[in-house]
């Protein structure tokens, strides 16, 4: 060990040091201490996640966490991977367009979309009124305040999420396989299920693994389309703290969830190759 | 022949379809925006632009776009910073120390925005923080900071590792290095990492929610907080507003590419 090749070392953490202390002193420290408030308050001691085994809300609530999560996460993949088999395979003409269009969500907001959402599928929303207009119903219909509204909208600002990883993984398949199959006789479909599709899950399950961890701890568009009827667990905790004011169930519930989305993670961890998934996308 | 045109057929409708699902619940607020009631509704009577006077004459919705714009602006900046020269750290190193160091930065990624919002809370509450712009933008950053990294080290791996190492054996110090080769291999991800900064801030809702009452109020709170008491046309020519900025931005942006 050279002195000079130490100092380099030195050099180059130093430039690592800004951003790795702010993030450790300003959210990897809260995070710390959100732990601590849930085994403090209102007393010492792990009462708070003896609400777990106890408390029916609670156990609803991530019920219908896990579902919505895991329903949107289904929606998306199918409709992903169709997405981004026609950019990469079917298409000739509009190939750009898709892209686009894929990548347009993305700059708009997700209060702003799911807002989209409430003028569509409210009681006096566009779609009730369309339908009313045509005389097809009497009464409008409940398309929102409940998991379809939750769901059609958490398809809709989660698709894209799914549709990335999944192309990123196409662009790299080399066509000459399917090619070869069909010329050996096989059918269009079983080139592709069997020949094209196993080549592409590495994509499919990055994609279903953020889009899961990220529905799963999704406030803004459940709370707004759910209307208070669909308490998934970010809302749950919310109101634990603004109404209640009980910190110690909404910090414990907190760390739950943080904990289950860990878990997931390290589970998928088999499956998913995490830094490509996470640490280098683009 | 009838099969494999049929499976064409429907990927490429299907994908259209699916598209089409994509963009026209964004495109149902331009109509309403337009609308002649005071209530959210298509237009019945005629075009109106009183939605448009009422937000661009409204003193809250204006200074809340500025605060947004500003808050924005700030967060890019430290992010970019900070990022950039986090990024430019670990490539050199690209050990395993720095590949930690990476995943710590990345965490808000991960993190569901309610819980770290609670941490932010309650350590900005300790810090006196609450309801300051200082206190926004520091929150802002440590959430804009994994997508600056991350655009950042992408632009760089396409460096050659000699083309710095020549600088050095040449006499540069660390220093020149960095600055004069490194930087500008990296400005292509610097760019797009500042841009993602800036849209993280801008549209940032829940931590807002959180660590803000009356004083700082941005454009989402705002938003947000229309929705929920009543909701009026306006809050649709805001979204109006925004949607046509960003198609404007984005087809600029595809036409200097091409």
């Amino acid at each position: 060990m050279t002195p000079g090749l130490l100092t380099d070392r030195h050099r180059y953490w130093l430039l690592i040091l800004p951003a790795l202390a702010v993030m450790i002193i300003f959210y990897i420290w809260p995070l710390v201490n959100i732990l601590g408030i849930s085994v403090t308050e209102p007393e010492p001691g792990l009462g708070n996640y003896a609400l777990l085994a106890e408390s029916r809300p609670i156990q609803t609530s991530f019920i219908i966490t896990f579902r919505v999560a895991a329903i949107t996460t289904v929606f998306c993949l199918v409709l992903g991977y169709i997405v981004s088999y026609a950019i990469y395979n079917a298409s000739k003409r509009g190939v750009g367009l898709m892209v686009a269009l894929v990548l347009l969500p993305f700059w708009i907001s997700v209060l702003i979309r799911s807002f989209s959402w409430i003028v569509l599928l409210g009681r006096s929303g566009l779609v009730n009124d369309a339908l009313m207009g045509m005389g097809l119903i009497d009464r409008p219909l409940r398309l929102m305040h409940n998991e379809f509204g939750v769901l059609i909208a958490m398809v809709h600002v989660m698709l894209p999420f799914a549709v990335l990883p999944i192309m990123a993984n196409m662009k790299g398949i080399d066509r000459s396989f399917v090619n070869a199959a069909r010329g050996l006789g096989a059918s269009e479909w079983t080139a592709f299920w069997q020949v094209y599709f196993p080549q592409t899950k590495p994509g499919v399950l990055s994609a279903a693994l953020l889009v899961f961890v990220l529905s799963l701890g999704f406030y803004i568009t459940p709370a707004l389309l759910g209307g208070g009827r669909v308490l998934m667990i970010s809302e749950y905790i919310t109101y634990q703290i603004q109404e209640f004011l009980k910190w110690g169930t909404g910090t414990m519930l907190s760390v739950t969830l943080l904990v289950a989305t860990g878990v997931v993670i390290l589970a998928a961890a088999r499956f998913v190759n995490l830094r490509r998934a996470f640490l280098e996308r683009g | 022949m009838h099969n494999r045109s049929f499976f064409r057929i429907f990927m490429q409708t299907g994908a259209w379809l699916i598209l089409a699902f994509l963009l026209l619940p964004m495109l149902v607020v331009i109509p309403v925006s337009l609308t002649d009631k005071s209530y959210i509704s298509l237009p019945q009577d005629g075009l109106s632009m009183q939605h448009y006077t009422n937000y661009f004459t409204s003193a809250e919705w204006l200074w809340a776009t500025g605060t947004s714009l500003f808050i924005g602006v700030g967060v890019a900046l430290c992010a970019t910073v900070l990022g950039t020269a986090f990024a430019i750290g670990c490539w050199f190193l690209s050990d395993r120390m720095s590949t930690i160091a990476r995943w710590i930065l990345i965490t808000p990624i991960l993190v569901p925005p309610v819980v770290q919002s609670l941490g932010f809370y309650r350590f900005w509450v300790q810090l006196g923080l609450i309801d300051t712009y200082t206190g926004v933008i520091l929150a802002h950053t440590l959430l804009a900071l994994p997508y600056v990294s991350i655009s950042v080290f992408a632009a760089l791996a396409n460096l050659d590792r000699r083309i710095p190492q020549a600088a050095r054996s040449l006499g540069a110090s660390v220093w020149t290095t960095v600055i004069s080769v490194v930087v500008p291999a990296a400005k292509p991800g610097m760019m797009a990492g500042a841009i993602f900064a800036f849209i993280v801030s801008f549209d940032e809702i829940v931590g807002v929610l959180f660590i803000t009452v009356r004083n700082v109020q941005t454009l989402p709170k705002m938003i947000w907080q229309g929705i929920q008491d009543n909701i009026d046309p306006t809050i649709a020519a805001v979204a109006t507003v925004l949607t046509v900025i960003t198609l404007v931005l984005m087809a600029v942006g595809a036409l200097r590419k091409s």
